[in-house]
């Protein structure tokens, strides 16, 4: 059955879309960027990062593009100087939150959250950084999992439960006490339900899951296959 | 007792503070060196796995990015328990003496010839660089342009001048370009001219500074530094010598993994950084130096013939083992030269361009030692891992802090020569600043550290009032 057209305004400009799809996969099918860290394409929407928050016409708050239905007659703003504020805000908190010293990260240079802060022109940071200690698993034979540059987007848990069908990773406590953990909260190493497939690890948009053995600004990452593979599998962008 | 203090102690790197105690009859009783800052990479690195310890140790400092880099990766190969590929060898090699070029360059022409072209006694407000460009514009220049081509060269091979990412565990990332050796041997020509030039000039000028020769921390100690197998200067692998003010070497040909046995450290309270000593000595009996004038008296010969010739006059003017720690500067100079010439013979070698730069390899020892000579001296990286490769324990000793103790002593000497009665004069305050200078202390790396570069002097009483005080 077809689904039904609806049209929506995105910066004031007309843009056609199909029930059911999100305001980013509108945005995107119109060419419009949204920036976006916690979303990944194939994988289920979270709503985690609040950095594609858009503005929605008679809605007093701001509202996430990745898991909010476009419905017709919507009218959608994505480039304000609140958004900015707003985006820039998120992340200057995930900055502070954690560890994040790019010049000695093995993904400087190939990293989301550096990029976005880039783009967004973080060129500094208001808040007092949380400086928490955090460990670093390197239990695993080939890869590392390093707190530190933790954003929480759960891309790993997401890509291990639905396109590998693992379910290693898992998210562990609330709030600040937040973590990523493998198998019942056991060292990685020792997660019998790994397959060691590495997708994790490519789907990770920092240096928090890294190959071993890599040094300084040399782990780059692509997760475009694994979106690829998750679509042909019959999931939705 | 009357004290002095020198705060900050200026055109060093890092920060660092002198006080000077007088005695009752108004003399110098005592001084103290202290170095005020701390770091703690060694701490805050464990549990980070070791093969990024080349990037996060090298953030010790950034005039010699380079040496840290060098040592990490050395200690890490140890680790990964693999011979790197001869071509990475090599490469490690020509970067490192690229570093020496542009590190002596900035510690001459930027640093100690303010001092040495303009005098001690000259006005404070022309006593730096900028003074020196307005007497010496040539002098100037040629300084700038030296820096420039071993910073350039780095850049050529690293493809970023300070903090590069190139040197890794294993080897390097990538071989180097046939276009960057040409582009190298293009400048080596004019890169000599100048290190000919800056020797001859300061060879002319040492007559004057005969007080300051003679005064200059001359207590006899011993000094250490790494030579190859023949006994030539070794900057970047080679056995670690000791030899005494006498000329007799006390202990020769140790591998890096025996340093401790010869090496310990001690704390002082009154600074942050710790004192190396010669262990079998004890403290602080065991007190010695490193840096260009302990390697020229450690080895026998540089290796290379101009520096050796040059290696001959010094020796011959100041004798086999040269006391005086001004002679750091003349030393500097030959060392400046001997890289440009064994950069010119590793370009010159084949094997360089060689693609095969990288050995790759899990945990194979759980521990791991680098020790390298930077370019101001002895430099140890040491390191233990878990199974997993994480780090459980990290130990640097840097160059500088190998030097405590004799920079120490030397600033007390001079002190005692130079300094008189209650109140500080500029030029007495600047030959204790300068004697200082004369090892080029990286005090960011010994007490991996970091920060803008003073010194002051403090001046007190036998009761321990402040009489005066100057910031230099």
């Amino acid at each position: 059955m077809a689904q039904k057209k609806i049209s929506i305004r995105i910066d004031g400009e007309l843009v056609g879309a199909t029930e059911g799809m999100t305001i980013l996969e509108a945005a995107e099918g119109a060419g419009k960027e949204i920036p976006t860290l916690c979303h990944m394409d194939g994988l289920t929407a979270v709503g985690a990062c609040r950095l594609c928050v858009v503005e929605v016409a008679g809605i007093g708050r701001l509202l996430p593009a990745c898991t909010t239905p476009a419905q017709d007659g919507m009218s959608v703003t994505t480039v304000s100087a609140q958004l900015t504020r707003y985006r820039r805000m998120v992340i200057e908190l995930l900055l502070v939150e954690r560890n994040h010293v790019c010049s000695v990260c093995v993904s400087n240079g190939h990293c989301e959250l550096q990029s976005l802060a880039k783009s967004l022109g973080v060129s500094s940071v208001r808040y007092p950084y949380n400086y928490p200690r955090l460990p670093v698993d390197l239990s695993h034979t080939r890869f590392v999992l390093d707190h530190n540059r933790c954003v929480l987007c759960t891309r790993c848990v997401r890509v291990c439960a639905e396109v590998e069908g693992a379910h290693v990773w898992e998210v562990t406590n609330r709030g600040i006490k937040c973590r990523i953990t493998s198998e019942m909260n056991q060292p990685w190493g020792s997660a019998s339900s790994c397959t060691n497939c590495g997708k994790c690890v490519q789907s990770c948009p920092t240096g928090a899951l890294i190959e071993k053995g890599f040094a300084v600004e040399e782990m780059t990452k692509r997760h475009e296959n694994i979106s690829a593979l998750a679509l042909a599998k019959g999931a939705r962008p | 007792m009357k004290r002095i203090t020198i705060d900050p102690v200026t055109r060093i790197e890092g920060h660092a503070k002198i006080t000077i105690h007088l005695g009752d009859d108004g003399k110098v009783a005592r001084t103290q060196f202290h170095v005020t800052q701390i770091r703690g990479f060694e701490k805050f690195t464990e549990g980070r796995p070791f093969y990024e310890m080349p990037g996060i140790t090298s953030r010790v400092c950034g005039i010699c990015p380079i040496s840290h880099l060098l040592a990490s990766s050395k200690a890490c190969d140890a680790i990964l328990a693999v011979r790197i590929p001869k071509a990475a060898a090599l490469l490690r090699e020509l970067v490192h003496y690229a570093q020496f070029v542009q590190s002596h360059a900035l510690s001459f022409f930027h640093l100690s010839s303010p001092d040495l072209l303009l005098g001690f006694d000259s006005d404070i407000a022309k006593r730096n660089v900028i003074g020196v460009i307005e007497k010496h514009p040539e002098l100037a220049r040629d300084g700038i342009e030296l820096r420039k081509f071993g910073q350039h060269a780095i850049e050529i091979l690293c493809k970023e001048r300070v903090h590069p990412s190139w040197i890794v565990p294993g080897g390097m990332k990538e071989p180097l370009s046939a276009a960057g050796r040409s582009e190298m041997l293009a400048g080596l020509p004019q890169a000599k001219e100048i290190a000919r030039r800056a020797l001859a000039l300061f060879k002319s000028v040492l007559d004057r500074f005969d007080e300051e020769i003679k005064n200059f921390g001359t207590a006899p100690m011993m000094s250490a530094g790494l030579v190859d197998r023949s006994g030539a200067v070794a900057l970047y692998d080679g056995g670690l010598r000791f030899r005494d003010a006498e000329g007799a070497v006390v202990e020769d040909q140790i591998p890096a993994e025996d340093y401790a046995t010869y090496i310990a450290e001690a704390s002082a309270k009154d600074s942050y950084m710790k004192s190396p000593y010669f262990r079998p000595r004890g403290f602080p009996a065991g007190i010695y130096r490193v840096g260009p004038l302990a390697r020229l008296s450690v080895a026998d010969r540089c290796g290379t013939p101009e520096a050796d010739k040059e290696l001959a006059e010094f020796r011959e003017r100041f004798g086999r083992t040269p006391r005086s720690s001004f002679l750091y500067h003349y030393a500097r100079l030959i060392e400046a030269l001997y890289a440009l010439e064994r950069m010119e013979v590793l370009l010159q070698d084949p094997r360089i361009l060689d693609t095969h730069v990288r050995a790759r390899a899990g945990v194979n020892a759980l521990e791991g030692i680098g020790v390298i000579e930077a370019p101001r001296g002895t430099l140890i990286h040491h390191y233990k891992v878990n199974e997993d490769g994480g780090i459980v324990w990290a130990n640097l000793i840097v160059a500088t802090g190998h030097n405590a103790l004799a920079i120490a002593g030397s600033v007390e000497e001079t002190a005692k020569h130079f300094v008189d009665g209650g109140k500080l004069q500029e030029g007495m305050l600047n030959r204790v600043s300068a004697v200082v200078r004369a090892y080029d202390p990286c005090l960011s790396c010994s007490t991996h550290a970091g920060g803008a570069t003073p010194v002051a002097v403090e001046l007190r009483a036998p009761d321990g009032s402040l009489l005066d005080e100057a910031r230099t």
